[in-house]
């Protein structure tokens, strides 16, 4: 079962035809896991990585270190619900180390971003300090690599 | 002097052998192929998968170091430790590190290099065909005779004890086979192994298994020849890290025998060779010691695209038998009526698709075409629709 999941992740327009085909198993069931998966949340969405550099329109991408103030019974939780309902926001996570809240934001430029950190994150009443990061360059994404010779070279026919 | 002499007089300077033998099938197609844009090529016949990083990282490192220099004929000990230690571990065989491993230049040195210490002129050579490219001219090279023995679709392309035995004669000297097998992708089953293991023994014959697909199989065990009772003795291995750790263009193999036979090889391989080169070397230690969940991602992507390959195949009424082993499926093209030659250059002129054809592994193989799943599944679906057009176009019933 677990195959049909790691196919998906490495390409969500697999058919369930081909992938029956490639773990033999009988069709049904591989439209009855699915199915099954997409309603209990175990996927999520399907998506698409897009090399928007490529199009010339490149967001503005930044990480965000957020130390806060955790809340008695419910720790990290509420704040961390606070600062992700922001469509702004990408990704959220708590982190262990030097702050709480690792933040990925995106924005059309940088004034977005620093609007949204200075207006909107940082008078938040229990975010004590942010450290904003601009990313300056992807190399590697989603377990996809940026800007890398996808076809490796090899010689058109061998014995 | 006329380009007819000069043709001539270069003609003379080289050896009867050499020009008894002709070159690869597939170099005029390769060719004309070389000149194409926008092809899909199934011909390949190694990993698209690059080497493991942790591998590369190996030789980067050793490099670092200024490890440059010669190692051991026999190749460094710890990479003979090493495999003396995977050769039990995933085959249960065993070799003294010491004196029964060689490291070669590929599995291609190993090949040359188990011929030419065994041969004495017009010894014979039993050989399965279709077969690899590489068996029959690098016999001849040795002084021997090659004497092929078909195999067919009907027996899966396992060759059978039987059929060895109708042809062994005074002069047969060793039964040389490579299962899992380049171009069919067949796997021998161990019963067959057994009885030609008694074959073996009742005619004092050296078997050369090239086992470089060992570990490319799917859903069956691979057995190594040299693992059936009292084989070791009779038996040279022949493999490398070309295709179950994508590591082709290092050249790096490795013969494992009895000992005065690994000397007897490592004569040739010291005056010809001297030792495989250190760089690689040193990624293979890499490669056996930690390279073994790479491997298993590689086998399991292998199998998919695999099923999905034969599956298709036979859809479009090129008619396959289930390969177990190696990267390759042999459909046959009968549907087609054409030549295996035939097939190939055409498929290529009209739907730019490169297969290769059969009969460039031997008499055999006439009437199929090797199709290569070393590519990813996009390119596998985009050429079999490609290949589904021109059977259809071409189907002569």
């Amino acid at each position: 079962m677990e195959q049909i999941f790691e196919i998906l992740e490495q390409n969500a327009r697999t058919t369930p035809e081909q992938i029956s085909t490639m773990i033999g198993m009988p069709i049904s069931e591989v439209e009855r896991i699915i199915k099954q998966a997409e309603k209990d949340g175990t996927i999520l969405k399907y998506r698409t990585t897009i090399n928007w550099a490529k199009l010339g329109k490149e967001k503005i991408w930044a990480l965000i270190e957020v130390k806060v103030t955790p809340q008695q019974d419910v720790g990290f939780d509420s704040i961390a619900e606070r600062i992700y309902q922001y469509p702004q926001v990408h990704s959220a996570y708590v982190v262990s180390g030097t702050y709480d809240l690792a933040i990925f934001v995106k924005g059309n430029n940088m004034q977005e971003i620093s609007s949204f950190v200075t207006e909107k994150l940082a008078p938040l009443e229990r975010v004590q300090s942010t450290v904003t990061h601009f990313l300056l360059k992807r190399y590697k994404e989603n377990g996809e690599v940026f800007q890398f010779p996808k076809e490796i070279e090899r010689l058109p026919l061998t014995p | 002097m006329s380009h007819s002499d000069q043709v001539r007089t270069s003609d003379h300077f080289i050896s009867h052998k050499v020009n008894s033998i002709s070159p690869t099938g597939i170099r005029r197609f390769f060719d004309l192929l070389s000149s194409m844009e926008g092809v899909i090529s199934l011909g390949i016949g190694e990993p698209d998968f690059v080497t493991p990083w942790h591998i590369r990282e190996a030789a980067i490192h050793s490099l670092e170091r200024g490890r440059t220099m010669y190692t051991s004929n026999y190749g460094l000990l710890e990479l003979r430790q090493s495999l003396a230690k995977y050769l039990g571990l995933h085959h249960g065989l065993s070799y003294h590190p010491e004196h029964e491993i060689l490291i070669t230049v590929g599995s291609s040195e190993g090949l040359d290099l188990a011929l030419r210490a065994i041969l004495n002129p017009s010894d014979e050579v039993i050989i399965p065909n279709p077969c690899y490219v590489a068996y029959s001219p690098c016999t001849v090279l040795a002084g021997g005779t090659p004497i092929s023995i078909p195999t067919s679709k009907e027996n899966n392309f396992v060759v059978k004890a039987s059929d060895i035995e109708s042809r062994i004669t005074a002069k047969t000297k060793a039964i040389l086979m490579g299962y899992p097998a380049n171009p069919t992708g067949a796997v021998m089953p161990p019963e067959e192994l057994s009885k030609i293991a008694e074959l073996a023994q009742k005619y004092n014959l050296l078997v050369i298994s090239d086992e470089i697909y060992a570990r490319l199989v799917y859903g069956v065990e691979h057995t190594c020849f040299a693992s059936l009772p009292g084989m070791k003795q009779q038996t040279i291995l022949l493999s490398g890290f070309s295709k179950s750790y994508a590591m082709t263009g290092w050249r790096i193999g490795y013969l494992a025998a009895d000992q005065q036979l690994i000397e007897a090889m490592t004569k040739i391989h010291q005056y010809t060779m001297l030792c495989a080169p250190i760089a690689s070397q040193m990624a293979a230690i890499e490669a056996v010691k930690n390279g073994e969940s790479q491997i298993q991602k590689m086998i399991q992507e292998y199998d998919r695209r695999r099923r999905l390959m034969v599956k298709r195949l036979n859809e479009i009424s090129l008619s396959c038998f289930e390969p177990k082993g190696a990267f390759y499926t042999f459909p046959s093209i009968e549907v087609t009526g054409m030549s295996s030659d035939e097939f190939t250059e055409k498929l290529l002129m009209e739907e730019k698709v490169a297969v290769v054809s059969g009969s460039a592994f031997g008499q055999c193989g006439e009437g199929f075409v090797r199709c290569s799943y070393a590519t990813s599944l996009t390119n596998i679906e985009e050429a079999l629709t490609r290949m589904g057009r021109f059977v259809h176009r071409h189907r002569e019933v």
